[in-house]
């Protein structure tokens, strides 16, 4: 109980920090408000996004009824938009969790048994990172078709090597501390030595990765349904983009491209700012510098 | 015996590449048998395919025999270099795929040579300067221009510069029917060429600025620099021959990784200026169901990414004098 | 009048939590053909002293007062191109031996090159003949000029270290803790070599160490620094025999006898202070084992005492 307070301690003085900290204020106020947005999409003025309408409704730019108008079925674009923020976030999260505990898995074991282990491991992520990620993404997504838990399969699937590796050398610097050291002497097992004492050690190091995922996979789900693989059942800016990129009015509508296009780009931008500032505050010696 | 170190370091790179490449060709094997269920109804989903067409492909993968031989079969007709026949352009996989790779490496070379040229420029100014108001600059610029997807860029650029502003061309690699020839053609090019080159080089670009701004960073502050000015040595010179030599090394390393994130950058530039490239090719084949199409863009791409990475990993072992001796990194 | 004279020098280093006087109001004297050891324990600010010669402070530090005199200018008030032209050329510097002195990639013939091609006016030829005899001055074959840092040990590294800061004639040379790190061996090679070119080139050298074994071989005269202050200069014999500063004291006896008499080892009991908020009085009070009333109230000034100059309080 004492520890699990001393570590909600540790979480809070990190927060502070990166408070402190202009690019990290600025990614966070991005994702809280997109995060809102997501949370209160029924409520904004919005009726079902995938809804058609009437055909004098067509093309329509931004007026009262439909504030960002409206694209070639008559659809309105604002419920488009506001709803798609629900499935960038969606995935943005689930498919960086996943990447976050794949990767973390392969690199505590690749670091601390070494050996045999570590080498096969290993070359298995250099592979996995030298193999161009898009269109092994739109292969894999084109063949199991389309779908949410798809993509967030597929992006989990070639992300993974990237955290595997940052941890592994982490997991190496850690293995060589006093402490583990300590706790192999008193007789402690392997799996309380991973899971007792390296991992809380892993656990910013897994947090500055996973924004870095979040942001990765928010990119990849817009680029796959802008390249028509986006889950037909749901509405996600990429195939908003898909949709009017297809349509060919796109040159008579611009209300329909440039707001999902402002949404991805921004949003994207938050969580690059975030990743930023967040590594900054990791770095050792940071407190110092800033004098704090 | 530099020579005989960087020849030993060549060749292994070399037999590494190999074994790469023939990972990727097993893996894009393997997931083209990772299909949930009967591979042959996945591929044809596709109503237009013919019961004739659905039987030559199953004959020419042997998708009825035991996983082996199938492997076997697939990996002769490779060597034979048949990719496959196109469902939708009804030609051998490989011929299609022949025919755009000439523009592809065009745009390709064009905006990435750009792209690294001039965000190793800024990123070296940047990293120098650390804490300026010119770092500050050029590092806000870069990490904004880099979170922009190449195809948000190119969508805007072509709302911008060819819908409204009409200077611009819509898309594609020339003029329809125009009859130009020599020079004049190749102006067409470049003009058509101008808006997909420019969404690429300001993404790409920003990863090199910011990759080359921390390796700077690095570079100037190790113990060498205060060496090179303790010799009374110009600053522009310390920059010059001590700094940015050392700090472009970690940076030509991460360009071979880097290409396989520049293949994103082509697929999309290509796809929304309609550059008849292979990267728009993999759009179409998206589009039209074209699984082995889809499979033979892969395998182009990935073959690619290897074998331009070893052109990096030799280029490295030849720069950096620590490798010429045959130690390792 | 000395070639280099240091008049209350101070250097602090402004951080948000304060100034840190890392030297506070020092002074000392390099004469022609005189080596002058600085000695004290690592954070005392002798490298930051020495480094002001060279004029390499950097924010947050602050050269904040005094006279750095060498050959009659003041190098504190110099243009950045009058220093430029003086470094390399009329103070050279040896750093610590450490991993990235030298610029891996390139080679160290290249290295040395560089420094005679900016100081003086000669061919390329002419200045590849003169780093090969640079590189047998210091004890390495010059069929090594074209070889690259990696390919040198660790000592061998430090002479072609040596090499470079010797390659234009200067007037002076400063060694930053040239051995520190080096195995005994490499040690008592490289300083059989600076004795060497001492007296070959008539060197006038500023020697910076913590390693008082280091001082006795090589300097005439030392400075013990302690807490960004200089606490007693002497010749280096009469400051062995007859250390007068309790700090001097201290540190002599914290070390093996170099003439293998029987005496008990002492450490100092205590840490040396934060130089943020240091000591009011003497600032080695607290570890004094003397220290009265008035050493924590008041600076204690120079004094001399058997040709010592020292600041404490005990002296009268």
């Amino acid at each position: 109980m004492l520890k699990f307070l001393r570590e909600l301690e540790k979480v809070k003085g990190f927060f502070q920090l990166l408070l402190t900290n202009k690019m990290g204020v600025v990614g966070l106020s991005i994702f809280a408000l997109f995060a809102i947005v997501a949370l209160f999409a029924p409520f904004l003025h919005t009726v079902d996004p995938s809804k058609t309408g009437a055909v004098e409704n067509i093309l329509l730019p931004p007026c009262h009824q439909f504030w960002l108008g409206t694209d070639d079925l008559a659809r309105d674009i604002w419920s488009q938009v506001i709803f798609g923020s629900r499935v960038s976030l969606v995935i943005g999260f689930l498919a960086a969790a996943l990447t976050v505990l794949v990767g973390t898995l392969i690199g505590l074991m690749a670091g601390f048994y070494g050996g045999r282990i570590e080498e096969v491991l290993m070359r298995i992520v250099d592979f996995f990172m030298m193999l161009p990620m898009l269109p092994l993404m739109i292969v894999l997504a084109a063949i199991l078709g389309p779908s949410i838990w798809n993509v967030i399969f597929v992006v989990s699937i070639v992300s993974w090597p990237t955290t595997a590796r940052v941890i592994r050398s982490q997991v190496l610097s850690l293995k060589e501390r006093a402490f583990v050291e300590a706790s192999r002497c008193i007789g402690a097992s392997d799996s309380l030595l991973i899971f007792g004492e390296i991992l809380p050690n892993v656990v910013p190091l897994m947090f500055a990765e996973a924004v870095l995922m979040v942001t990765e996979a928010i990119y990849a789900e817009a680029v796959l349904a802008f390249l028509g693989l986006g889950d037909p059942t749901t509405v996600s800016w990429g195939m908003i983009l898909h949709f009017a990129f297809e349509s060919g009015t796109m040159s008579r509508a611009p209300w329909w491209v440039v707001p999902p296009v402002a949404c991805i780009c921004t949003l994207i931008l938050g969580f690059t700012f975030l990743g930023t500032a967040v590594s900054d505050v990791l770095k050792p010696g940071y407190r110092e510098i800033r004098g704090l | 015996m530099a020579l005989k170190g960087f020849a030993s370091f060549a060749i292994r790179k070399a037999i590494a590449a190999i074994i790469t490449i023939f990972a990727i060709v097993c893996v894009n094997f393997l997931i083209f048998r990772m299909v949930p269920g009967d591979p042959i109804r996945m591929m044809f989903r596709d109503p237009r395919i013919t019961a004739e067409q659905m039987q030559l492909v199953r004959e020419k993968f042997g998708l009825d025999k035991p996983l082996w031989e199938q492997f076997n079969c697939y990996l002769t007709e490779l060597f034979q270099g048949n990719l496959g026949i196109s469902f939708w352009q009804k030609r051998p996989v490989l011929e299609v795929i022949a025919d755009r790779i000439p523009q592809t490496l065009l745009l390709v070379v064009t905006a990435l040579a750009i792209a690294v040229i001039l965000g190793t420029i800024l990123g070296a100014i940047a990293g120098w300067k650390t804490g300026t108001k010119i770092d500050s600059f050029i590092l806000g610029i870069s990490l904004t221009l880099y979170s922009v997807p190449t195809f948000c860029m190119g969508i805007i650029f072509l709302l911008i510069f060819a819908f409204q502003l009409a200077i611009f061309p819509l898309g594609g690699i020339s003029t329809a029917a125009s009859g130009l020839t020599g020079f004049g053609y190749w102006k067409d090019v470049l003009w058509h060429m101008f808006l997909p080159a420019i969404s690429i080089v300001l993404w790409y670009g920003g990863e090199y600025v910011l990759l080359t701004r921390s390796s700077m960073q690095d570079a100037s502050g190790q113990d060498y620099i205060t060496t090179a000015r303790a010799k009374g040595l110009k600053e522009s010179a310390v920059l010059r021959n001590h700094a940015l030599r050392n700090a472009l090394l970690p940076v030509v390393t991460i360009t071979g990784v880097n290409l396989a994130f520049a293949v994103a950058g082509i697929i999309e530039a290509e796809t929304v200026f309609s550059w008849p490239g292979v990267g728009r090719l993999v759009y179409d084949a998206v589009m039209k169901r074209d699984y082995p199409l889809l499979q033979g863009t892969f395998l182009v791409f990935a073959v690619a990414v290897v074998l331009a990475n070893l052109v990096v990993d030799l280029i490295y072992g030849y720069i950096d004098p620590r490798i010429k001796v045959g130690k390792s990194e | 009048m000395a070639l280099l004279e240091v008049e209350n020098l101070k250097i602090y280093y402004f951080t948000r939590e304060g100034a840190v006087k890392a030297v506070d109001d020092v002074s000392f004297s390099v004469d022609r053909d005189e080596t002058l050891g600085l000695i004290g324990e690592s954070g005392c600010g002798k490298t930051t002293a020495v480094f002001a010669i060279m004029r390499f402070v950097a924010p947050p530090g602050r050269i904040v007062g005094g006279k750095i005199i060498f050959d009659g200018n003041d190098i504190i008030t110099m243009s950045n191109e009058e220093i430029r032209l003086l470094r390399g050329k009329g103070i050279a510097m040896v750093f610590q031996a450490a991993q990235n002195a030298l610029n891996p990639v390139m080679t160290v013939g290249k290295q040395i090159t560089e420094v005679i091609l900016e100081h003086e006016r000669i061919t390329k030829e002419e200045s590849w003949e003169r780093a090969k005899r640079q590189l047998e001055l210091v004890g390495i074959g010059s069929e090594r000029v074209k070889n690259y840092p990696h390919e040198f040990s660790g000592g061998m590294k430090q002479r072609v270290m040596i090499a470079i800061a010797t390659a234009c004639n200067p007037r002076l040379l400063i060694l930053d803790e040239p051995v520190t790190g080096l195995d005994v061996i490499v040690q008592r090679q490289l300083l059989t070599l600076i004795n060497k070119l001492r007296k070959e080139l008539r060197l006038p050298i500023i020697f910076i160490t913590h390693d008082l074994s280091v001082i006795a071989e090589t300097c005439g005269k030392v400075a013990v620094m302690y807490a960004g202050k200089i606490v007693e200069q002497a010749s280096t014999v009469s400051l062995y025999e007859n250390p007068v500063h309790p700090y001097s004291q201290a540190l002599i006896r914290a070390y093996p006898s170099i003439k293998g008499e029987k005496r008990g080892l002492k450490s100092i009991p205590g840490a040396p202070p934060r130089l943020i908020n240091p000591p009011i009085g003497c600032r080695f009070h607290p570890r004094c084992p003397y220290a009265v009333n008035i050493c924590r109230e008041e600076e204690p000034i120079f004094r001399k005492k058997n040709g010592h100059l020292v600041a404490c309080h005990s002296i009268k």
